[in-house]
């Protein structure tokens, strides 16, 4: 049985999978390693068990409890976050940290400790979990939590599912007054603009994100829109808003996103024309833009694509930054959607944990073979030489080399891996396959 | 509100099914083989359903039949009556066991066809004295015709079907409705050994379809639809043909 994340890279063959939807059931009996596997929407292999067995942990989807007073929900690994919002949303309560995309389960984004627009007065995912439970294969069930078994809460959290399996855990919601969102959008011109605004930007704003042209070049290089958003007070008159996600129709054998396709598209996304001062926006085209059209992996053809995901400390960040774009746009790739934001200096709990105060960029590159790695080579560098980290979750070609600069604690964190667990991710930047 | 019996709560297909209902406010009572799941599922839907949902429960091991009765009378006291009674539990035999021990085909008999016989004619006996309700049970396409790669399985829901018919018949004069439906093949725990193409369907897209032909009160209801038309050819293809066919 073959499985692939969402990028579609790797492919790999497991030797078994199981539909686990019973969180008191023993791990199976296999004589491979095991790896859970929620919703696939890492970019890369750090769900992927090649060779193994993969413990489908979707069905394991139930809430345990919820109290509505203090906005505490203890929920099975399998739910999704789309789940926790449906339920908790209308009242009154939201994901203290979302990721981009609701389609991700709860174990999934403890275990790449994921994070969000608000990093910057939030923190991750991680930092929100109050207890959860994990199973290991000798049967031990390990409540954790910061007072009892706090060492395997911070390997777990961000632990790359690697610690055993993370049947259950509790969060603390953050209070909302409705579905929408107060947000204001403002162009900046090129690179230099952007750090005018993140300088300006008042740090009363929750929410941040600016989305670059990564196309643009000379001048404009780094120009894009800055986005921000705060979670909006009770209205006098809320507007309807339904939801519309169509499904990308076809699987093309190649990329729809090519030199042409990109810059007409980021010319078109940078000009667009923005609503004056401050806004009422549903809350899912603010967080979840892409969860607007299903399966938008398909754009990139069946070679899939690559994530590239870095952060750079604060010092490093405005030569970095600038530095990466002028690579991507001299290569002439990239895509639609990339994404420049500062982590604020919140440590993160998890001792594989990738966010860390400085700037983070994010994007997509369709897979054109050597041409695409090459490059990487070259961003690579550039992270290195700034003192940077890569993103494991969005990864599918980091070297050993890379690896051990972007997660430091690495051996710290072995002693905690399960010794029935595994993944392709981790035996890859070990050099073990 | 409408008070439904669900029995074999845990499988994937009616925990999906009571989540549907659930959401539309219907009074439930569960009954499962597996104490911990059960409490899994209730603890679920207490969570959805919010401090009003009524959501009772039974364990319950419904091969064997003498705890029927009581579980009918336990649910009519926990809900102050039934509307719809669902009826989803069930095992996928193993062919090739079967045709080596009678012992485990006819175990398969009981818990597939069997139990369903003696649940149905329970539930038809309540909702015909009572001059009304809507009684469910989850068949398969399998039962349509007999097949060797699992005609120990296909034989116990054909006759879940022929008996949901007869009873159909006998309740017509009544306002007692029997739905029969019958999946394809669905992606549950029940399938997990099986390589999923495009004619599998999810748990929850079943329910739907359950939960809409209950409403409306359906005959014989094929899941996804298009199942439909398939067996329709199948059921067509002469026997002289069939039988030599690896279907």
């Amino acid at each position: 049985m073959s499985a692939s994340s969402w990028n579609r890279i790797p492919r790999v063959a497991h030797s078994a999978e199981f539909d686990w939807s019973n969180r008191f059931a023993a791990l199976p009996e296999a004589d491979t390693t095991l790896l859970a596997h929620g919703l696939g929407r890492s970019y890369g292999d750090v769900c992927l068990n090649e060779g193994g067995t993969l413990l489908r942990t979707r069905s394991m989807d139930h809430f345990i409890a919820f109290d509505r007073a203090s906005g505490r929900l203890r929920a099975e690994a399998g739910v999704s976050l789309k789940d926790i919002l449906d339920l908790v949303i209308p009242q009154g309560w939201f994901l203290p940290v979302t990721p981009g995309t609701r389609f991700v389960t709860l174990g999934g984004a403890i275990a790449n400790d994921v994070h969000g627009k608000n990093h910057h007065v939030m923190g991750n995912f991680g930092h929100h979990v109050t207890d959860l439970e994990l199973l290991r294969s000798d049967g031990r069930r390990l409540h954790c939590n910061r007072e009892q078994n706090a060492d395997w809460l911070y390997a777990t959290i961000g632990g790359l599912g690697l610690t055993g399996l993370i049947t259950w855990a509790e969060i603390q919601l953050v209070p909302i007054s409705n579905p929408f969102m107060i947000t204001e959008n403002i162009r900046f011109r090129n690179l230099d603009g952007f750090w005018e605004q993140d300088a300006a930007v008042d740090a009363g704003w929750p929410y941040t994100v600016s989305w670059v042209d990564c196309a643009a070049t000379g001048k404009q290089r780094g120009r894009g829109v800055f986005m921000v958003g705060q979670h909006a007070p009770v209205q006098p008159d809320l507007p309807s808003w339904k939801e519309r996600a169509p499904t990308f129709p076809i699987d093309p054998p190649m990329s729809f996103i090519n030199g042409v396709s990109l810059r007409a598209f980021n010319f078109a996304y940078y000009h667009r024309s923005l609503p004056k001062g401050v806004t009422l926006q549903h809350h899912v085209p603010f967080f979840y833009p892409l969860d607007g059209l299903l399966e938008w992996n398909r754009i990139y053809g069946r070679r899939g694509f690559y994530q590239y995901q870095c952060v750079l400390p604060p010092e490093a960040s405005r030569e970095g930054i600038d530095a990466l774009l002028q690579r991507i746009a001299a290569s002439r790739t990239g895509s639609f959607l990339a994404v420049l934001k500062m982590f604020g200096d919140i440590p993160s709990l998890g001792m594989m944990s990738f966010p860390r105060a400085g700037a983070t960029l994010a994007l997509d590159f369709p897979n054109l073979g050597d041409r695409t790695h090459a490059l990487f080579a070259e961003l690579d560098a550039v992270v290195r030489d700034c003192g940077g980290r890569l993103y494991p979750a969005k990864d599918a070609r980091m070297s050993t080399e890379m690896f051990r600069l972007s997660c430091p604690r690495w051996q710290e964190f072995s002693a905690f891996i399960d010794p029935r667990f595994s993944s392709s991710f981790w035996r890859r930047v070990n050099g073990s396959e | 509100m409408q008070r439904i019996l669900i029995f074999g709560a845990t499988s994937a297909i009616a925990a999906a099914c009571a989540r549907r209902w659930n959401a539309l406010g219907a009074q439930l009572f569960l009954v499962a083989r597996d104490q911990t799941r059960l409490a899994t599922l209730r603890e679920d839907l207490t969570v959805r359903g919010g401090p009003r949902a009524t959501i009772e429960t039974a364990t319950a091991d419904l091969a064997d039949l003498s705890t029927h009765i009581g579980l009918f009378d336990a649910a009519e006291r926990a809900l102050g009556g039934l509307d719809i009674v669902l009826i989803a539990h069930g095992t996928l035999p193993d062919q090739t066991a079967c045709e080596a021990s009678i012992d485990t085909t006819l175990e398969a008999i009981q818990v597939n066809a069997l139990s369903y016989v003696s649940l149905l004619t329970e539930a038809a006996n309540r909702f015909e004295r009572k001059g009304n309700g809507v009684i469910a049970a989850i068949s398969s396409v399998a039962g349509d015709r007999g097949r060797k790669s699992n005609y120990v399985y296909g034989a116990a829901k054909g006759m879940v079907s022929l008996f949901m018919g007869g009873l159909r018949n006998r309740l017509a004069g009544k306002d007692v409705a029997v739905v029969n439906i019958k999946p394809g093949f669905v992606d549950t725990p029940m399938t997990a050994a099986f390589e999923k193409g495009a004619l599998w369907a999810k748990p929850d897209t079943i329910a739907k379809g359950i939960v809409k032909a209950i409403a409306r009160r359906r005959d014989d209801v094929y899941l996804p639809g298009f199942w439909g038309l398939i067996m329709f050819v199948i059921r067509h293809i002469p026997e002289r043909l069939f039988k030599r066919l690896s279907l």
